[in-house]
C-alpha cells in the first residue's frame, strides 16, 4: 500500500505541530520519520494512523483519501512507544483481540491457529499465556507488533519502537524488525529521535525539524549530502569551523576544501571527527592535544586550534598521540554552507 | 559496638527505642479512646438489656421497615451514582475539551458541602416553597418528605464518591489502551467493556463500595427532605434518631448495631480493594502504563 | 466541530452535564437563589444575628481545636504507621477510617454514651471537673472524630514515598534526629498536612450528625451553624434558613478553593520528590 500525504497541517490549541507535510511513501517500503523532540514525527505518525484528526490536508492510502477515515476502518497496525498492552489480557488474548472484534468472523480454532503463528514469528513461542506484567521489554515490543500485525494491516507504524530498551536489546530487535519487514513486505513507517537506528534500519530517512520536512532521502544521501547545517549536526558529531569561500573552494590552514555551489564570503565549514587527520608536521591547522579518549576501534582526540576553536578528531587506536602534543589537521572532507 | 550492629541496619530517624515506644503507646492509647471505644460501646449498649431484647428491637416493624427504606434507597442511588461516576470519568479523562478541570471541581463539590445544606437547598427545588413545589403539588407529584426526596438527597451527597476513585486511576492510565484496541478495529462499547472497565474494575467497586455506605449511613441531608414519618419516611439513620431521643437508648443502639456492621464490613472490603490496587495507594504506582499486580491471575 | 479519536464523548459529557445541572447545580442554585431573594439589609440582619454570629464562633471555634488536635495525632499516627512496624498494625491501619465509614448518627449517640456524665470517660472527667458531653468540649470531640483520617490519610502516602536518601544525607551531615526532623522531614511534609488541615477543617465545619447528639444545642453556646440552618427550617422560617445556609455554602466554596491549591501544590511536591 502507497501512502501520500498532501500539505498535511496540525495545530494543538496555539501551537502549531505539523506546518504543511507532503511525503509520499511507496508499497513495501521502510521509512523513518526522524527527528528531535518536537519536530512533530510522532504527530505525523498518528494521523496517519488515524490517532489524530489533520486540521488541513490530506492523507492517501493508495488512491483512496484516507483523510476522514475513522482508525478503526483505516486498516493500519500501530507500535505504540510504551506498547499499549492490554495488562488484564496474556499475551495470546492480547495478539488475539484485533481479530475478536473484527468484522471479520473468525472461528476459535482459526483465532489460536493465527496467534500461534504469530507467536511463532516474533519468536515468543511458549508465552501465550503470559501475561505482559510476567515479560522482560523486549518481549512485550515483540507482543505488541504481534498484536498490530495480526489484523493484517495495509501500513504497519510504529511509534519509537525501540525508545523503552536497553542498548543490546535494540540492536538486536532492529535487525529482527527489518527482516520481518522484508519477509512481509509491509509498508512500514516508524519515528524515531535516534539517527543511528533510522539510518541502520530504514530504506529511506525522512528527517523533521519544527514540524516540517527538513530533509528526505535514502540514508546514503542524507549522510553524504545533508542539505543544511541542523541536518548536519543531527546525524552526528561534528566540529564547525569558519571558512572564507572563494572561487567554488575554501582554504582551512593551507588546504583547499572544494566546496561546490556555495557564493562567495564567510561559510560554515562542519567536519566530521573521522574526516579530520592528525599528521605532526605539514600543510594544516595546527593544533593543541588537550585530551585523548581511548574507544574501542578508535582513539578520540580533543584538540584546540590556535583561535581557541575546540576540535574533535577520531584517530586509528594505534596513532601515538600524547596530551600537550602540537600537530596538523588536515582535511579530508566536508559539509559547507553559507553562513 | 561495631559487632553489635553488625547486619542491623543503621537507624533512620526516630527509630530511637524511647521516640518509638512513647509514639506507638501515644497513638494506640488515643486511638483506643477515640475510635476503638465507640465501636465497643454501640454492640456493649446493643446488647445490653440481653440478647432478646436485642432481637425484638431488630424485629421492631418500624425498624424494620426503616432497615427497608434503608436498602431501597441504596439499591436506586448508588447505581444511578455508579452510571454517572463511569460517564463522567469516560469523559474527563478520555479526552481533552474547554472546561475539563472546572468540570472535575464542579463533579467534587458535594464532598464539600454540608449535608444540612443539600437537604435546605433540595427544600428549595421540590418544596413548596421552593422553585416547583408548587406546580409538584397540583400534579400530585409527591418529591420531598417521600422516597424520591431521599434518593435525590443521598444521590447529591454520593454524587462524587465513584467518580473520584475512577478519575485519577483513569487519568493515570492514559489513553493508550483504548487508542490501541480502537486501531485494531474495536468498537466504542467494546473498547470500554473489554479494555477500560477491567483495567479499573477494582477502583470501581471501591467507589461503589464507599458510595454505597454513605447511602445507607447519610443523616443530614436525609433528615432534612425526609420528613421522619415513623414507619414511612424513615431511613434507618433517622429511626436511631427517634428511637435515642425516645429513650430507647438499647433499641437505637441495636438499630445503630446494624450500620456499623455495615462500617466494619465496608472497611474490610476497602482494605482488601486497597491490596488489589484499589483507593488511594494505587494512584502513583499505577502511574505506570503496564504494570498489573503480579498473581492476580497465575 | 472536531472530530476525536476515541468514541463516547457526546453522550458521556451529556450525561455528565445533565446529572450534575440536575442533582447539583439546580438546589445548589435555588439556594442562593433563595437568599438572594431576601435583599441584602434583611440578608445581613439574619447572618449577622447574636445567635448566628454565637453560632459560628462556636462551629468555627470548635472546628479549629478539632483540626489542631488532628494535625497533631493525625502526623503521630501516620508517622508511626509508615515509620515502626508493631503487632496489630494492619488493624490499626485500617479502623483510622472508621470515622469515614461509620454512619455520623451512630457515632453521635455512641460518642455521648461514652462522654456523657454517667459514661466511661464521662464519668472520670466529669469527676475532675471536666464536663464533656452537651458542652463545646463534646462538639470538638465529635468534630475531632468525624474528621480524624484526613490528616492520617493525606500525609501517609507521602511519608511512605519519601527517599531514605534524604535523611541519610542529613545524619551524613551530623545532623540530629530532632534537627533531621523538623529542617528535612516537616518541610517535605507540610504541603499534604496543610491540605489534610484544610479538609478536616472543612468537614468540621459542615458536620451535622455527629455533633447534634452530643452538642447539647443550647443557643449562644453549644448551637452550631448547621443546626441554626435547621432549626430556623422547622420554625418554618425559610428565608432565614436560606440565609444561614448560603453562609456555610460559601464557606464550604472558599474552603474547597483553599483545598485545591494546597492540595495542588501537595501534588506538586510528592512529584518532584
Amino acid at each position: 500500500m502507497k501512502i501520500r500525504l498532501d500539505q498535511v497541517v496540525k495545530t494543538f490549541d496555539t501551537f502549531r505541530a505539523v506546518h504543511g507535510v507532503s511525503l509520499e511513501v511507496a508499497s513495501g517500503e521502510l521509512v523513518a520519520l526522524l527527528g528531535p523532540s518536537g519536530s512533530g514525527k510522532t504527530t505525523i505518525l498518528r494521523m496517519i494512523a488515524g490517532l489524530e484528526f489533520a486540521d488541513g490536508g490530506a492523507i492517501y492510502f493508495g488512491d483512496q483519501d484516507a483523510t476522514a477515515i475513522p482508525v478503526r476502518e483505516r486498516g493500519v497496525g500501530f507500535v505504540f512507544q510504551h506498547y499499549a498492552l492490554f495488562p488484564h489480557m496474556t499475551v495470546g488474548e492480547n495478539i488475539a483481540f484485533g481479530m475478536k472484534v473484527s468484522k471479520v468472523k473468525r472461528s476459535k480454532s482459526e483465532i489460536a491457529a493465527r496467534v500461534d503463528e504469530l507467536l511463532k514469528l516474533v519468536r515468543l513461542e511458549g508465552l501465550g499465556n503470559r501475561f505482559p506484567s510476567q515479560i522482560s521489554g523486549g518481549q512485550r515490543q515483540r507482543v505488541a507488533l504481534a498484536r498490530a500485525l495480526a489484523v493484517d494491516p495495509k501500513v504497519l507504524l510504529l511509534d519509537e519502537p525501540f525508545g523503552a530498551l536497553d542498548a543490546a536489546v535494540r540492536r538486536d530487535l532492529r535487525v529482527w524488525l527489518r527482516e520481518i519487514q522484508e519477509q512481509l513486505g509491509i509498508t512500514t513507517l516508524f519515528v524515531t529521535h535516534d539517527q543511528e537506528e533510522a539510518l541502520d534500519l530504514a530504506d529511506r530517512v525522512v528527517i523533521l525539524s519544527e514540524g516540517k520536512i527538513v530533509q528526505e532521502g535514502t540514508p546514503e544521501e542524507v549522510t553524504r549530502r545533508p542539505n543544511s547545517a541542523f541536518v548536519t549536526r543531527f546525524l552526528g558529531d561534528t566540529n564547525r569551523l569558519q571558512g572564507q569561500v572563494g572561487g567554488g573552494q575554501v582554504q582551512l590552514g593551507g588546504t583547499a576544501v572544494a566546496a561546490p555551489g556555495i557564493r562567495d564570503g564567510k561559510a560554515d565549514v562542519y567536519v566530521r571527527p573521522a574526516d579530520l587527520e592528525w599528521a605532526v608536521e605539514g600543510e594544516g591547522l595546527s593544533a593543541t592535544v588537550t585530551r585523548v579518549i581511548d574507544r574501542p576501534d578508535h582513539r578520540r582526540v580533543l584538540a584546540k586550534l590556535a583561535d581557541g576553536t575546540q576540535i574533535e578528531l577520531d584517530v586509528p587506536p594505534e596513532t601515538r598521540v600524547l596530551r600537550g602534543d602540537i600537530g596538523v589537521l588536515r582535511v579530508h572532507r566536508a559539509n559547507i554552507f553559507a553562513a | 559496638m561495631s559487632a553489635a550492629v553488625t547486619g542491623k541496619k543503621p537507624p533512620r530517624v526516630g527509630d530511637s527505642p524511647a521516640v518509638r515506644r512513647t509514639l506507638i503507646t501515644l497513638v494506640l492509647l488515643v486511638g483506643a479512646v477515640l475510635v476503638l471505644a465507640p465501636l465497643i460501646v454501640i454492640f456493649v449498649q446493643a446488647f445490653s438489656l440481653g440478647l432478646s431484647a436485642f432481637a425484638a428491637a431488630i424485629g421492631q416493624p418500624d425498624t424494620l421497615h426503616a432497615i427497608f427504606l434503608t436498602v431501597v434507597t441504596a439499591l436506586i442511588a448508588v447505581p444511578i451514582n455508579t452510571a454517572f461516576g463511569v460517564a463522567a470519568a469516560w469523559a474527563v479523562t478520555k479526552f481533552d475539551f474547554p472546561g475539563r478541570r472546572l468540570l472535575i471541581v464542579i463533579i467534587e463539590i458535594p464532598f464539600s458541602i454540608s449535608p444540612i445544606v443539600a437537604g435546605v437547598a433540595y427544600l428549595f427545588v421540590y418544596g413548596l416553597q421552593g422553585l416547583f413545589g408548587p406546580a409538584l403539588q397540583a400534579a400530585d407529584i409527591k418529591i420531598l418528605f417521600a422516597l424520591p426526596g431521599i434518593v435525590l438527597a443521598s444521590l447529591f451527597v454520593t454524587a462524587p464518591f465513584v467518580a473520584r476513585e475512577l478519575i485519577p486511576l483513569m487519568q493515570a492510565q492514559g489513553r493508550d489502551l483504548e487508542e490501541a484496541a480502537t486501531s485494531l478495529g474495536a468498537s466504542g462499547w467494546r473498547t470500554f467493556w473489554s479494555v477500560t472497565l477491567p483495567n479499573v474494575r477494582w477502583a470501581l467497586l471501591y467507589g461503589v463500595v464507599l458510595c454505597n455506605a454513605r447511602v445507607m449511613g447519610e443523616f443530614g441531608a436525609v433528615s432534612v427532605v425526609s420528613g421522619n414519618i415513623r414507619g414511612q419516611t424513615n431511613t434507618l439513620p433517622l429511626h436511631i434518631e427517634l428511637l435515642y431521643h425516645d429513650y430507647q437508648t438499647a433499641g437505637a443502639f441495636a438499630a445503630a448495631s446494624i450500620l456499623t456492621v455495615l462500617a466494619v464490613v465496608t472497611i474490610i472490603a476497602k482494605v482488601a480493594l486497597e491490596r488489589r490496587g484499589a483507593g488511594r495507594r494505587s494512584r502513583v504506582s499505577l502511574a505506570a502504563p503496564n504494570v498489573i499486580a503480579e498473581g492476580e491471575k497465575p | 466541530m472536531k472530530r476525536r479519536v476515541l468514541p463516547g464523548l457526546p453522550l458521556a459529557l451529556g450525561i455528565t452535564i445533565f446529572y450534575v445541572a440536575l442533582i447539583v447545580a439546580l438546589p445548589l442554585g435555588a439556594l442562593i437563589f433563595k437568599a438572594a431573594s431576601l435583599g441584602l439589609d434583611d440578608y445581613w440582619r439574619i447572618i449577622s444575628s447574636n445567635r448566628a454570629l454565637a453560632s459560628y464562633r462556636v462551629t468555627a471555634g470548635s472546628a479549629a481545636v478539632a483540626t489542631v488536635f488532628n494535625l497533631v495525632f493525625g502526623m503521630a499516627l501516620a508517622w508511626v504507621l509508615v515509620r515502626y512496624n508493631f503487632p496489630g498494625k494492619r488493624l490499626v491501619d485500617a479502623i483510622v477510617d472508621l470515622p469515614f465509614a461509620l454512619p455520623t448518627a451512630v457515632a453521635g449517640i455512641a460518642l455521648t454514651t461514652l462522654f456523657a456524665a454517667n459514661g466511661w470517660f464521662g464519668a472520670p472527667l466529669a469527676a475532675i471537673g471536666i464536663p464533656v458531653a452537651y458542652t463545646p468540649l463534646g462538639i470538638m470531640v465529635a468534630m475531632a472524630f468525624t474528621s480524624l483520617p484526613f490528616v492520617v490519610r493525606t500525609v501517609q502516602p507521602v511519608l511512605e514515598d519519601l527517599d531514605p536518601a534524604l535523611e541519610e544525607a542529613a545524619q551524613s551531615l551530623g545532623g540530629s534526629d530532632w534537627t533531621i526532623f523538623r529542617k528535612v522531614i516537616l518541610p517535605l511534609l507540610t504541603p499534604a498536612l496543610l491540605a489534610g488541615v484544610s479538609l478536616s477543617f472543612a468537614r468540621s465545619l459542615g458536620e451535622f450528625g455527629a455533633i447534634i447528639f452530643i452538642a447539647g444545642n443550647q443557643p449562644m453556646q453549644t448551637e452550631i451553624t448547621a443546626l441554626l440552618a435547621f432549626i430556623r427550617l422547622e420554625e418554618y422560617d425559610y428565608q432565614a434558613a436560606a440565609a444561614i445556609a448560603s453562609v456555610l455554602l460559601i464557606t464550604a466554596f472558599v474552603m474547597l478553593a483553599v483545598t485545591n491549591l494546597l492540595q495542588a501544590r501537595a501534588l506538586r511536591y510528592t512529584q518532584r520528590s
